[in-house]
């Protein structure tokens, strides 16, 4: 596997790397650095880049506003909830079009993905009206149900690229052995399928995380997520690049961390089948 | 292998999925039709009755149709030349040995995980604003007038926030397969003596093929709605108003459904059209 | 904090057994403006006094009102109390979606609210909304500026005045921008203030057979007025600027002047937050000798949709929060200069209020403003900066894009111009008019 490189060449390839890499990350290293300046030092001329006076009073201000825990809060049982609602759903659909396919399986699957082409705002207010007749909006239920929707058609794509790469002789075996459909599904077919299904878990909750139409629009004062948090920030009177900064750094750095922490899964996993 | 026992339990356990989308996409799909065919102005009292196809014709004869389609198009297009030609470049250059590779790859990766809205916000205010945005600082450091991004390039500025986003998708699909190419082939031709673009272009990209059409595919889906950008930066204006925008605008900023309906009827025809021609590429490449 | 919630419910119950009321968890929408958030700090003071709880939705304008009008339009019944402006109110109190507030009590003072105020939030002579604060928009200056210019502001200049002291202000090297107007585009941002601007040239939206006037020469020559004078003197990006943004400008000291809401008064006079606090002068908005002037007249005022279960409780939170022992408590906490103005004609005979240098300007700009006969001839519609049809946020959008791309340069006057005469008249046709 590794080859053999002059550790010149390494050096500069490792120069190279570094320099996108930090160019890339810039534009939120600098919404991180400027959320600890005051307001005034945000925006000096030439601007500060490590050397102002730390401060804390951006978050204390931001967090005097707005209940930022509650709106975590809603942004992790929401995220999570509809992200595992639609695992259980999706999992054995996925299964049966890996494992049982027909003519039709891909035909399914396209249609499934085009069904995520409709343009959110043309049907607000269908929705909208029947979040009124079932009594869901602004609850937490209702807006689990709707990004488990949104999300589901690239849910089961994942999964069933993953299913694809299990052989098939595996299952043959376990049937020979008497094993059921659920035991199957259950004991050889989920321990296989685990990173595989780990890294779905990940991106969708990314996906649902950063998802600012619906969550925005469905939910008022108890349901409102990390979305509707930022959306009271965007542009308040007078300075605010700190504050926003602030605000900003509040609302990412969750799934930043988990991302970053699970990195390796979700490199593992974002293959959608396109790698053989 | 499939018995007949085994097609009705995948039938069974295909069925949920396949009744919850229909009906996410049916319920809404037949009341947008339904209210494309009627005036239904909620500030004027309401649902006034059948138009006909009166709101396909005003959709489609405003003067705002055709280059919100254009600039739909130019968006999806720009953001995904960008995003795969930067991809597989970055992709290459992260799969060399190097020092600190899994720092590099963290930083590289980390745009995904930003909301588009704060994106939208950090870059329109921290970067592009032509007075205190850092590109303006850039600029004045060497003695040239700064830029006004959004309004002087508005198009390029939205694509390069878009992109940015999506970069770090396409890197992560695009390294994934690299990594998995087979390395012994690569070493085979490098010892025959194989120049690096040539390698690139006869073994790595043939290999990249069915990342590259997922990386597009995936992309376009998403970026065929891209909203939240558009409407923290320019709202619309200087011509960054997408299909989607206009939509918006109709429904919610004038408050006429029926009109807005019939361009939501209009964007799911779009959709298809890009999904039918994707699905041409996507689907020879996705076969076995 | 035990403690603290055991007294609040001992206060609650108390308030119960005494009014027969049942505390109730009020939810309210609201935008971010400073003002707004003020009232979000003080609303202990409210459950305090009631028991009952608020809990708020704060969101940003155009968030806000996407949001306020789905749920109104829908009887979604999200809110309670939603924070809408002179625009919706008429609209809305016409549609029968408001619960009217002609009962606020004696104590109230409803006659104390500014006329101008109270007609643009009534319709048919019922009050709809309560106005939490009022603005109409006013010229504020840098007296050093104006002074290095050579020049003195007179208390009512007129358009030529104001473009000479931009250009003589400008001095483009060190960021100094001899004016800095809206040009962002949206309905409340650029055409708020190109709207009333118009006015002032002697343009108006319609005639009175609702005819749209882009073709007008009153309109050619405001807007070419306009963009000359923001070429000339503006600061770059112009067209990406709204409120806010040159708010920031002129807090940093690269405005000379900025023609735009009187509540900005009190943030560019605050030393925490602007550099040129103390530098600050203010005059009417400017005219051009036709009998009006360029200045608006806006609101943002509290209202309870039709069909809540918690109007009681709703109507008590407006009472408190548009008394003048409101005014008074923000008075106390944060000093008068911050206390949500232009509602109330009893704050402008307050003494402690008299000293704030920008009050009376604030005061003369609301009265001289007029929003049923807003331009020089007569026309069909209600509203300066606005006209009061369900239609206009739409159409005013587009118009203000275009007008925005011709800021930006990418089109002309004219061209700008003829596209708002033709989107104008397509959609007026497509409402039946």
């Amino acid at each position: 596997m590794a080859r053999a490189v002059t550790p010149r060449r390494k050096a500069l390839t490792t120069a190279l790397a570094w320099a996108i890499g930090f160019l890339i990350f810039f534009p939120i290293l600098w919404t991180i650095l400027t959320s600890f300046k005051t307001e005034a030092e945000a925006i000096a001329s030439p601007p500060k880049f490590l050397f102002f006076d730390w401060t804390l009073e951006n978050y204390g201000v931001v967090q005097d506003r707005s209940n930022y825990m509650r709106f975590l809060w809603n942004s992790v049982i929401i995220a999570g909830g509809s992200t595992l609602l639609g695992i259980l759903v999706a999992v054995p659909a996925a299964w049966s079009m890996a494992f049982v396919p027909s003519r039709r399986t891909k035909d399914i699957l396209m249609w499934m993905l085009s069904t995520k082409m409709l343009p959110a705002v043309g049907v607000l207010y269908p929705i909208y009206l029947i979040f009124i007749k079932l009594g869901l909006l602004d609850t937490r239920i209702g807006l689990i149900v709707v990004l488990m929707l949104i999300n589901l058609p690239i849910i089961v794509w994942m999964l069933y690229t993953y299913f694809r790469e299990i052989p098939g002789e595996i299952l043959e075996a376990a049937r020979m052995d008497g094993a059921s459909l659920r035991d199957e599904i259950l004991y050889v077919l989920t321990p296989m399928a685990v990173p595989g299904i780990a890294s779905t878990i990940l991106l969708n909750f990314i996906l649902a995380w950063n998802e600012a139409f619906w969550t925005l629009n469905l939910t008022a004062a108890n349901a409102g997520p990390l979305t509707a948090f930022i959306a009271s920030y965007s542009s308040p009177e007078g300075l605010f690049f700190a504050k926003l900064s602030a605000a900003s750094t509040m609302a990412i750095a969750p799934i930043l961390i988990l991302g970053w922490f699970s990195q390796k899964q979700l490199v593992r996993g974002l293959t959608f089948g396109a790698v053989k | 292998m499939a018995t007949r026992h085994s097609r009705s339990a995948a039938r069974l356990m295909m069925a949920p999925a396949v009744i919850l989308l229909l009906g996410w996409m049916l319920v809404p799909l037949t009341m947008t039709l339904w209210f494309s065919f009627r005036e239904f102005l909620p500030l004027r009292g309401g649902d006034m009755g059948w138009v006909g196809f009166d709101n396909y014709a005003r959709f489609v004869t405003s003067s705002a149709f055709w280059p919100s389609i254009q600039t739909t198009l130019l968006i999806v297009g720009g953001v995904l030349l960008i995003t795969v030609v930067l991809g597989v470049l970055l992709a290459l250059l992260l799969d060399q040995p190097m020092w600190g590779q899994g720092v590099v790859r963290i930083l590289v990766i980390a745009p995904f995980f930003v909301m588009p809205t704060v994106s939208a916000l950090v870059w329109k205010n921290m970067f592009m604003d032509p007075v205190n945005g850092l590109f303006a600082h850039l600029w004045k450091a060497f003695g040239a007038t700064p830029v006004e991004w959004l309004s002087q390039a508005s198009m390029f500025s939205i694509i390069l926030i878009v992109a940015w986003q999506w970069l770090p998708f396409a890197t992560l699909i695009l390294l994934t397969a690299i990594q998995s190419l087979d390395s012994e082939q690569l070493e085979a031709a490098e010892m025959d003596g194989a120049p690096a673009l040539k390698r690139f272009w006869f073994i790595i990209l043939p290999h990249l093929g069915r990342a590259i059409t997922v990386v597009i595919l995936i992309q376009t889906i998403f970026l065929l709605s891209v909203f939240a950008e558009i409407f923290v930066t320019t709202q619309g204006s200087f011509g960054t108003r997408t299909l989607t925008y206009l939509i918006f605008q109709r429904v919610l900023e004038s408050q006429n459904v029926g009109l807005g309906s019939a361009g939501g009827v209009y964007a799911i025809i779009l959709a298809n059209i890009v999904a039918i021609f994707l699905m041409r590429i996507v689907g020879k490449n996705l076969d076995r | 904090m035990y403690l603290r919630n055991a007294l609040r419910a001992a206060t609650a119950l108390s308030l119960i057994a005494a009014g027969g009321a049942w505390a109730e968890t009020l939810t309210i929408a609201t935008v971010n403006n400073g003002d707004m958030i003020r009232m979000q700090g003080l609303t202990d003071d409210f459950t305090a006094k009631t028991g009952h709880t608020v809990e708020w939705v704060t969101l940003e304008e155009n968030v806000l009102r996407q949001r306020v009008t789905t749920d109104i339009t829908t009887k979604g019944g999200q809110f309670d109390i939603m924070t809408i402006g002179m625009y919706e109110t008429p609209i809305w109190g016409k549609n029968g979606w408001l619960v009217p507030l002609d009962d606020l009590g004696a104590d109230y003072d409803v006659d104390d609210i500014l006329p101008a105020m109270r007609g643009g939030l009534s319709y048919d002579g019922t009050l709809y909304a309560a106005p939490f604060y009022g603005e109409s928009s006013m010229i504020m200056y840098r007296t050093d500026l104006m002074e290095k210019a050579g020049l003195t502001m007179p208390d009512a200049p007129t358009w030529d005045f104001v473009a000479e002291a931009a250009r003589a202000m400008t001095d483009k090297e060190n960021e100094v921008y001899g004016i800095c107007l809206r040009g962002k585009a949206g309905w409340g941002e650029n055409m708020a203030f190109l709207t009333a601007m118009s006015n002032s040239f002697g343009a108006r939206w319609f005639d009175e057979d609702w005819n749209a006037q882009f073709d007008s020469d009153a309109w050619k020559t405001t807007l070419t007025f306009y963009l000359d004078l923001m070429n000339d003197a503006g600061p770059p990006g112009a067209s990406n600027n709204g409120f806010n943004e040159n708010l920031s400008l002129f807090q940093q000291g690269k405005c000379g002047m900025w023609i735009d809401a009187t509540v900005a008064a009190s943030f560019v006079t605050n030393p925490n937050d602007s550099t040129v606090a103390d530098k600050v002068g203010f005059a009417l908005a400017p005219d051009t000798g036709l009998g009006k002037r360029g200045n608006w007249l806006w609101a943002w005022a509290l209202a309870i949709p039709a069909g809540t279960a918690k109007a009681d409780a709703a109507k008590e939170f407006i009472r408190w929060a548009t008394s003048k022992e409101y005014i008074e408590l923000v008075a106390s906490k944060e000093g008068w200069a911050n206390v949500p103005p232009g509602a109330r004609t009893s704050l402008y005979e307050n003494p402690n209020y008299k000293d704030i240098p920008f009050a009376q300007m604030t005061l003369q700009s609301i009265l001289s403003a007029d929003p049923l006969a807003p331009t020089v001839d007569p026309v069909p519609y209600v509203g300066i900066q606005f006209v009061a049809i369900p239609e206009f946020a739409g159409i005013a959008t587009e118009v203000g894009q275009e007008f925005s791309a011709a800021l930006a340069g990418q089109q002309t006057a004219e061209q700008a111009l003829e596209k708002a005469q033709a989107l104008t008249t397509d959609a007026m046709e497509a409402a039946g008019y």
